[in-house]
């Protein structure tokens, strides 16, 4: 299990179904649970890990609790995939969702959590469920989770939110799948497109959330939300490193 | 009668918003309110949300109203069309343009209508 998600989190061990054996995402092939699971888990590692670093950037702009939210919320997530192991992707994200949903007091518990559920559900109605998807159809999930959070939080590009790491992700990740690129060099380039945008928010003026009230002072701090996102998304492209090596 | 639910980021401020509004429609409406996290600090919590809406819920339908942020996308996220609707309106005016217009045994459509009105109303002029 990840030595790093475990000490950051202090959540003991990871989620079992994890472990790299029998995992895979390398090559052209498919992703299965244990790959799913790996991510859910270095996301989880990465937002401890940086807890702070988000903190501070929701200080500037946002209330100061962006850090310590998703900490809490990830923490649960790893705990709910270990108490009941996720039998197919479509389930681990369900239960992430679900999770999340329920279990972070802000704003970003609603919005991940219908991404992830919204990537539960794209996978689940999939012409061929089951324990592991293409990387199309991974990819296409990926943009129905990112469409969800544009639904509910009513947020588009250039807003200065999450969606600025988030839909340039999404545009990445299906332009290198559609080039037929291997599995883990489509997730590097989406990791690479989340962690440019949320550098571009910098300049951005807020428009959604509570740093839109501070208008053109929300000006020259990065979104919390768009960091957050490319740490989930950099997180696809350690899991699927991890678990083809293993 | 339409249940009015209350789902704001401070359980202070859900609660006696709930009072007031009952003070002004009347007693018998059921406003309920769903405020802040579940360990008391300021924040949504889907679970008391869902729980003040089974405590107003008298089979008409329930009205939500929401502060802002979180509160909007927790009470987006239990909208069932029809039965449960989020009314888009400021927090004290619209909790009690619909306690008063539930406690007109008004139908959901037309006490989300009333509430919803609540947005433009003037102070001033």
């Amino acid at each position: 299990m990840n030595a790093a998600t475990d000490g950051a989190t202090g959540s003991g061990t990871g989620a079992g179904t994890g472990g790299g054996a029998g995992a895979a995402a390398g090559g052209g092939g498919g992703l299965d649970t244990a790959f799913v699971v790996a991510w859910l888990e270095e996301a989880a590692g990465e937002i401890a890990r940086q807890r702070d670093r988000l903190t501070e950037l929701d200080a500037a702009i946002g209330d100061a609790d962006h850090g310590t939210n998703l900490d809490r919320g990830f923490s649960e997530v790893l705990r709910a995939l270990r108490e009941t192991p996720p039998s197919s992707p479509a389930q681990a994200l369900m239960a992430a969702g679900a999770t999340l949903i329920r279990r972070v007091g802000g704003a970003s518990g609603p919005l991940y959590g219908s991404a992830f559920r919204q990537m539960g559900r794209t996978l689940d109605s999939g012409e061929a469920p089951g324990a592991s998807v293409t990387p199309a159809a991974f990819a296409e999930a990926f943009g129905a989770g990112v469409t969800a959070v544009e639904r509910l939080g009513k947020a588009a590009a250039g807003d200065k939110t999450m969606i600025d790491a988030l839909a340039p992700a999404s545009r990445a990740l299906s332009q290198a799948v559609r080039d037929g690129l291997e599995t883990r060099e489509a997730l590097t380039r989406a990791a690479r497109a989340a962690a440019d945008g949320a550098r571009a928010t910098v300049p951005m003026t807020a428009r959604r959330g509570r740093a839109s009230y501070l208008g053109e002072r929300s000006v020259g701090h990065e979104d919390p939300g768009a960091a957050s996102a490319a740490l989930i998304v950099a997180a696809l492209a350690t899991a699927a490193s991890r678990t083809a090596a293993g | 009668m339409v249940g009015v639910v209350l789902v704001a980021h401070s359980a202070g401020l859900a609660q006696e918003t709930a009072a007031l509004a009952r003070g002004i429609a009347g007693e018998a409406v059921p406003v309920t309110a769903a405020g802040g996290t579940e360990d008391g600090g300021l924040g949504t919590s889907v679970d008391l949300v869902e729980r003040a809406m089974r405590a107003a819920d008298q089979g008409d339908g329930l009205v939500l109203i929401a502060d802002l942020g979180s509160s909007v996308l927790t009470a987006r996220l239990v909208e069932e069309p029809g039965r449960v609707v989020l009314a888009d309106v400021p927090f004290v005016e619209g909790a009690i343009a619909a306690a008063v217009a539930a406690s007109a045994d008004l139908p959901l459509e037309a006490v989300l209508e009333a509430a919803e009105e609540a947005r433009g109303f003037r102070k001033l002029t």
